[in-house]
């Protein structure tokens, strides 16, 4: 329950980057894929499946649909009051149309998300210019987001759902994308998001020193309290080099700063090595670094020694490490039939959290750790992805 | 520093300029088709000079341009339709190597002789500008029409301007 | 009047120099551009697998947004 909401707000990010453009001067081929996915990390496991496809109706216009279905079940560290294993369902639908004309391809789309204690319903329209004989693309987009946020006070089994409130998110993006020789191509993303309303989770806590004799843990835990607005600016740089044996190697930065004081820095490297026309092999690593926000706290000295308090700990200063690989085999490399092409795919990545000052209070406290002396969060999730691809 | 009337001079030929600029993107062109020689991926020999007298149209293609795979069957169509009337269609391909050019053309072959480019030699002479590319030539070696890109439809286009060149 | 003189001017130039043989041309040709076209250059081979991993992320970092790439690509048409 406690990481749903996140989840939910992150499908509406997710649903922007549905909008992203490829190149504008064909529309892309036909194809269909089939999704399932297993992530399982942090006492959490999320099963995902999903179904997408995209046609071209004309050769300047094209409709793609997809279907999404996460299944949620676990305890997450920060599951304190509630000790039941939650377990709860999201479902999401998005359907998109592109047309493209001369050099631009122009795109909407619209995305609806739902699960029990959240609704989240995104519009988004992007264009995307090719100029200068093709060598540069230039990529503007706006998504708007109506967020629902709810708070299940029965249990996973026998729900009773509260609506406490609602949000607002608008992103504009902008892009441009370079090539640069006949091997290398770069780009520059800019996006900046604003949210307003009702922004915490309400299933997340913050926890305020006590006297024992008050609480024998010596702290109590409160409600967090969240600014009404929140603004961020994102800017990601990256390139494309086509190695001489035929191999693709991508680098990407991104530097992320808000009103709420995170500033985060990613880091990624990607290698692609495919083999003939039977075999993609990628390899990623990817290091992310963020600094906390300034209303977070693991442990505040009292109740309301702020006007905002958060213990969120997607607001911790912590840093990840990815490691992730991924193979794709074409068992139709030639087509059959009306089908020009099918892949099937694997991805696994394993990711290390570590927590900077978000400490586990679950496994550990008084009499041996004094509050803000338990020892800080870490673990482990793995990611897998499975799909089979029909290019059609 | 300038009069207005000057400055609004200056301003119009620029306007001019940079219309004319457009226009000249597709459309009709002129002058001598340049001359050149290539093999075929039998490694024979083959150029413009043995079409001498014909109308041709130099198509400009690659193994990795979609549109391109999708106009050659209409392009081999209009080929044997129109080869009894005098016409001839040349597949300059532009792909740095021979086998996919080989592959391709194995799985999905074309009746119009296919002439290889690697070094883009021709492209070059050519100034191809877009992928694909169909230059038309006409019985005298003049340029007459350059198609650039290609859409469904576009076959209507090319076999107006040949028939067109045909008749003359 | 001056300063508009001079934008004007040089705005007027400038649109010379676009249009006229000084200008920069598109230097890497359409027919040069088979490895750009090779499906390992894509931004987004698989948008799908992108976007859920970008929400695996989101959902767990504080960090959004500016992900993805366009462009590249055959440039044909």
């Amino acid at each position: 329950m406690t990481h749903k909401h996140i989840f939910a707000r992150a499908a509406v990010i997710a649903a922007l980057l549905l909008v992203r453009s490829t190149s504008a001067d064909v529309l892309p081929d036909n194809r269909a894929d089939v999704f399932y996915s297993k992530y399982s990390g942090g006492g959490m496991d999320i099963t995902g499946y999903s179904a997408t496809a995209r046609a071209k109706i004309t050769e300047n216009f094209a409709v793609e649909a997809n279907y999404f279905i996460d299944k949620v079940s676990g305890a997450s560290i920060d599951v304190l009051s509630q000790a039941s294993v939650i377990k709860d369902e999201r479902k999401q639908k998005s359907g998109t149309i592109e047309y493209l004309r001369d050099k631009t391809t122009y795109t909407a789309s619209y995305t609806s998300s739902v699960e029990r204690d959240y609704i989240s319903n995104t519009a988004a329209i992007s264009l995307s210019q090719d100029m200068f004989g093709d060598l540069t693309t230039v990529t503007l987009g706006f998504a708007n987001t109506q967020n629902k946020v709810g708070e299940n006070n029965g249990t996973a089994n026998d729900p009773n759902v509260a609506w406490v409130g609602h949000a607002l998110t608008r992103a504009y993006s902008g892009g441009v994308s370079q090539i640069i020789t006949k091997n290398f191509i770069a780009g520059v993303n800019l996006q900046v998001i604003t949210d307003a309303g009702y922004l915490a989770n309400p299933y997340r806590s913050i926890r305020y020193l006590v006297p024992v004799d008050v609480n024998p843990k010596g702290y109590a835990l409160g409600n967090q309290v969240y600014p009404d607005t929140h603004t961020s600016t994102a800017v990601q740089v990256q390139g494309k080099y086509y190695l001489p044996y035929r191999a693709a190697v991508t680098a990407l930065y991104r530097y992320y700063t808000d009103t709420w004081g995170v500033v985060g820095n990613t880091y990624e490297l990607d290698y692609t090595h495919p083999v003939r026309n039977r075999w993609i092999f990628e390899g990623r690593v990817r290091y992310y670094k963020q600094s906390a926000a300034n209303f977070y706290s693991d442990l505040f000295p009292f109740a309301d020694s702020q006007n905002f308090t958060a213990r969120d700990q997607n607001l911790a200063a912590l840093d990840n490490t990815t490691i992730g690989a991924k193979v794709t085999y074409a068992f139709l490399p030639d087509g059959w039939r009306f089908f020009k092409r099918g892949t099937v795919t694997l991805d696994v990545s394993r990711i290390r959290f570590n927590y900077l000052d978000f400490r586990n209070i679950k496994d550990y406290g008084l009499p041996q750790y004094p509050p803000g002396s338990e020892p800080l969060y870490n673990f482990n999730a793995n990611v897998f992805q499975a799909f089979v691809s029909m290019y059609f | 520093m300038f009069s207005t009337k000057v400055l609004l001079k200056r301003c119009a030929m620029a306007a001019i300029v940079v219309a004319s600029t457009a226009f000249a993107a597709a459309g009709d062109a002129s002058g001598p088709a340049p001359a050149f020689t290539l093999t075929t991926l039998a490694g024979q020999p083959s150029g413009l000079s043995a079409y001498k007298g014909q109308v041709v149209m130099v198509n400009f293609w690659a193994t990795w341009c979609g549109p391109c795979q999708q106009e050659m069957p209409l392009l081999d169509q209009m080929y044997k339709k129109y080869k009894p009337a005098g016409f001839t269609l040349i597949g300059v391909n532009v792909d740095k190597e021979a086998p996919p050019v080989k592959q391709l053309l194995e799985r999905k072959p074309v009746s119009f002789p296919v002439l290889l480019d690697p070094a883009n030699q021709v492209s070059k002479a050519y100034h191809v500008d877009e992928m694909p590319s169909s230059v038309i030539i006409d019985r005298k070696g003049q340029i007459r029409y350059i198609h650039r890109g290609y859409k469904p439809g576009d076959e209507n286009d090319y076999q107006d301007r040949i028939r067109q060149l045909i008749r003359e | 009047m001056r300063c508009a003189n001079l934008l004007l001017s040089g705005t007027a130039l400038g649109a010379l120099l676009l249009s006229s043989g000084c200008s920069i041309q598109p230097w890497v040709k359409p027919y040069e551009r088979d490895r750009l076209a090779d499906p390992i250059m894509a931004w987004d081979r698989d948008a799908i697998s992108n976007a859920y991993l970008d929400h695996i992320r989101e959902s767990r970092e504080g960090s959004r947004g500016a992900t993805g790439g366009a462009g590249g690509g055959c440039g044909c048409n």
